[in-house]
C-alpha cells in the first residue's frame, strides 16, 4: 500500500504542512521536511515556486518570488530531493501550477517524483478533463496521485467525479479564497463541511486555506480527516533558527 | 480548418480553461450562458443601440490618401480612435457589461496595462452605475497618469499591483485573485482575448464589429469587401482579433499581426511573443508565452504599455502556428518614428500602439494598389508624455 493511503488508513487528525521549495534558504528544502516529521508532521506538501501564482495570497507569492530569485527550479528541487527517503519517511506531495511542469514535460515530472520518492501532486490549475484526458494515465504509469481542489461553490455531482479520479484525498477549501487568510467557520461553513461529510465519499478529506492556529486546526479535524496549513507555517520560519521554529510551530498546532 | 473555437474551448493546440477549482463556478456559468445571452433578441438591440449612440459607431474607415501615396497602396484606417474613450477597448466592456449586468452581478473588476481597457471599463460601470475596481501596475500607474486620473474621475477604485514586474501581467493576476476571493457578486471584465474560455471567444465577439462594420465600408467605398491585407498590433490581441474576425475565413485576406519587439527582439527587452516564446499556460489558457526553460513568466518590454504583455491570445496562437496569420514585429523607434509620420502625414496622432501596425507597412512591398486595412486601435493622447520626451517637442 502507499504511503499516503497507509497513512489515512492508521492516524487521524493529521497534520499536513506546505512550505515552498528553496525558502528562506535555497537549499533548507530537506532539512525543513526532517525537521517537520520530527516534529510531528504527518505528510508534506513541497511547493514548486511559479512566477505567477494566481491562487497564492502574499505570503506564499513573496516566499515564491524569494526562491526563485536564488535560482530555484524543478531541476534543482529533484536534485534536492534525491536522498529523500533517506530520512523522511512521511508522504510527501509536490504542489505547483501547471506551466514549469510542462516546461519541464509530464512524463519526465512524473518519472522524477517517483525516482525520488514523491507520493503525488497538486496542481491547481491543471483541469480535471485535461488531467483525464492527457495525464492520468502518466501519472498512474508512475504510481503518482493527483489531489483535486473542491471549494463550498463545488457543485455535488462534480465532487463525486473527483472523488472518482483521486486515489489519495480530496483537499477541501475553507472558502472560495487565496491562501493565507484565516479561517471563519460560519454556520454556512459548517453546513457546507456537513454536506461532504454527508456525501460518505470513497477517500478522506483535508482541510486547507486560512488553519493558522490549534484552534483552527482542531475544527478542520473535527469536519475531516485532519488539517492543512501554508502561508501561516512559511511566516513562522525563521532562518536564523530553522530547526527551532520548524518544532515551535508544530508544537503550537498540536497544543 | 477551423480558426474558431471548438466545444472544448479549444484552438487547435490552444485555449482551454486552466483555473483553480475556486473559479470553475465563475467560469462555468459564464460558459453556459454567455453565447445565449449574446444571441438574445433584447440583448444585442442594446448592445447595438450603445455602440451607436455612445460609443459613436460605426467608426469611420478612412482612406489615408498622402499615407497610401508614400507606401504605393491604398491604405485604409479602421478609426476605432474615434471611439468613445478613445480606443477600440469600449466595444468589449459594454458588451461585457450588458452580460454582467444579465448575471446579476453588482461588482465589476478588470485589469489594465495602458489604461484604456481600465479607463473603458470605468466608463461603462459609470453608465450603469456598478462598482468598479481596476488593477493596475504601478509602473503602468506611473506611466500613464491621465488615465489612472480619468477611471478615479469615472468613480472607479484603481487598485496597484506590486507583484512581479508591476505591468499588465501582475495586474491581471491582481484581478483573478479578487475573483478568487469574489466569487458570487462580482463580474471580471478581461479586456483582451485573452484567459480561460470562454473568455477569448467572448471578447473577440464583442470586438468583431471592428470587422463587420469593415467589410461594408470597404464594399461601399471600393466595391470590393475584400482587402489584400489587415494590419493591427497585438498585445494580447483584442483589437487585431476583432479586425481579423471576419476575415478568418476567407484565406485571400492576408492577416498580419504586429507584435513589440521593444528595443530588439534579441535585446532581452522586446514584447515579441511568438518569436520569442514556447506554448505554455499564462492566466488560464493555454498558448505562447515568453518564459525561461523552467517554465517562469518572462517580465516582457515595450515603450507602449498596452503590448507590454509576455503572451497573445489562443486563438492567435493558433493561427500563428496554423500559418493562417503572418506575426511580426517593429521596435519601440520604428513605431514612435510611424507616430509621428501619421501625425504629420494625416493629422492623427496614433496611440503608441497602433502605431506598431503603422510601422511595419514601412517594411511590406505594395506592387499594383493593395487595399491595405489598419486597425487604427487608439488615439495617442494617453501618450503624448512618451511622445514628447522621445522627440523633445
Amino acid at each position: 500500500m502507499n504511503r499516503i493511503n497507509k497513512l489515512f488508513q492508521e492516524k487521524k487528525n493529521i497534520l499536513s504542512i506546505y512550505y515552498t521549495a528553496g525558502y528562506p534558504g535555497l537549499n533548507d528544502t530537506l532539512k525543513i521536511a526532517e525537521e517537520l516529521e520530527l516534529a510531528g508532521a504527518d505528510l508534506l506538501e513541497i511547493g514548486f515556486p511559479y512566477s505567477d501564482p494566481v491562487a497564492d495570497g502574499p505570503v506564499i507569492q513573496a516566499s515564491s518570488k524569494e526562491a526563485l530569485d536564488a535560482g530555484m527550479t524543478l531541476q534543482l528541487l529533484f536534485g534536492q530531493l534525491k536522498e529523500l527517503r533517506k530520512t523522511v519517511n512521511i508522504p510527501v506531495l509536490l504542489m505547483g501550477y501547471v506551466n514549469p511542469m510542462l516546461q519541464y514535460g509530464v512524463d519526465n515530472f512524473c518519472k522524477s517524483c517517483a525516482e525520488v520518492g514523491v507520493d503525488g501532486c497538486i496542481v491547481p490549475d491543471l483541469p480535471m478533463v485535461e488531467y483525464e484526458e492527457l495525464y492520468m494515465d502518466v501519472f498512474k504509469k508512475h504510481g503518482l496521485t493527483n489531489i483535486f481542489l473542491v471549494t463550498p461553490q463545488t457543485s455535488d455531482e462534480r465532487i463525486r467525479k473527483i472523488d472518482g479520479l483521486t486515489t489519495g484525498f480530496i483537499y477541501l477549501l475553507s472558502s472560495s479564497a487565496t491562501t493565507g487568510q484565516n479561517l471563519q467557520v460560519s454556520d454556512q461553513t459548517e453546513a457546507y463541511f456537513s454536506r461532504i461529510a454527508a456525501m460518505k465519499l470513497d477517500h478522506p478529506t483535508m482541510i486547507g486555506f486560512g488553519i493558522s492556529s490549534g484552534e483552527t486546526f482542531d475544527k478542520a479535524c473535527k469536519f475531516a480527516n485532519g488539517g492543512i496549513i501554508g502561508s501561516a507555517f512559511v511566516k513562522s520560519l525563521d532562518p536564523q533558527d530553522l530547526k527551532g521554529s520548524v518544532h515551535r510551530f508544530v508544537e503550537k498546532i498540536r497544543g | 480548418m477551423s480558426y474558431f473555437v471548438n466545444e472544448k474551448g479549444y484552438y487547435g493546440d490552444f485555449g482551454g480553461a486552466y483555473i483553480p477549482e475556486m473559479l470553475y463556478p465563475n467560469v462555468e456559468e459564464l460558459r453556459n450562458s454567455y453565447l445565449k445571452i449574446i444571441a438574445d433578441e433584447n440583448f444585442q438591440k442594446e448592445f447595438h443601440e450603445l455602440l451607436k449612440d455612445y460609443v459613436g459607431r460605426p467608426s469611420p474607415l478612412y482612406l489615408a490618401k498622402r499615407l497610401s501615396q508614400k507606401y504605393n497602396a491604398n491604405i485604409f484606417l479602421k478609426r476605432e480612435d474615434l471611439n468613445h474613450t478613445g480606443a477600440h477597448k469600449i466595444n468589449n466592456t459594454i458588451g461585457q457589461i450588458l452580460l454582467a449586468e444579465r448575471l446579476g452581478k453588482k461588482r465589476i473588476i478588470a485589469e489594465t496595462g495602458a489604461g484604456q481597457h481600465g479607463v473603458a471599463t470605468a466608463t461603462v460601470c459609470a453608465l450603469r452605475g456598478l462598482e468598479c475596481v481596476v488593477y493596475m501596475g504601478e509602473i503602468d500607474i506611473k506611466r500613464q497618469a491621465p488615465n489612472v486620473a480619468r477611471m478615479k474621475m469615472l468613480g472607479a477604485k484603481v487598485v496597484p499591483a506590486t507583484s512581479g514586474s508591476k505591468t499588465l501581467k501582475d495586474a491581471t493576476n491582481e484581478a483573478m485573485r479578487d475573483w478568487i476571493n469574489n466569487p458570487v457578486d462580482t463580474h471580471y471584465i478581461i479586456g483582451s482575448v485573452v484567459g480561460p474560455h470562454p473568455y477569448p471567444d467572448m471578447v473577440a465577439i464583442f470586438q468583431s464589429i471592428i470587422s463587420e462594420e469593415t467589410k461594408k465600408q470597404l464594399l461601399e467605398q471600393t466595391g470590393s469587401d475584400q482587402p489584400d491585407y489587415v494590419l493591427a498590433c497585438v498585445g494580447g490581441g483584442s483589437n487585431a482579433m476583432g479586425m481579423f474576425y471576419h476575415f478568418l475565413a476567407d484565406e485571400k485576406v492576408k492577416l498580419v499581426a504586429v507584435e513589440a519587439a521593444g528595443k530588439g527582439v534579441d535585446s532581452g527587452h522586446s514584447a515579441a511573443t511568438t518569436a520569442l516564446g514556447k506554448e505554455g499556460v499564462l492566466h488560464g489558457s493555454r498558448s505562447i508565452l515568453m518564459q525561461t526553460p523552467d517554465g517562469q513568466v518572462v517580465e516582457p518590454y515595450s515603450v507602449s504599455a498596452g503590448l507590454d504583455y509576455p503572451g497573445i491570445g489562443p486563438q492567435h496562437a493558433h493561427l500563428f502556428k496554423s500559418g493562417r496569420g503572418e506575426y511580426v514585429s517593429v521596435t519601440d523607434d520604428e513605431s514612435l518614428q510611424a507616430g509621428l509620420l501619421l501625425t504629420q502625414l494625416e493629422g492623427i496622432i496614433p496611440a503608441i500602439e497602433s502605431a506598431h501596425a503603422l510601422a511595419y507597412l514601412e517594411k511590406m512591398k505594395f506592387t499594383s494598389h493593395e487595399n491595405v486595412v489598419v486597425c487604427l486601435s487608439g488615439r495617442g493622447d494617453k501618450d503624448m508624455d512618451t511622445y514628447m520626451k522621445y522627440f523633445d517637442l
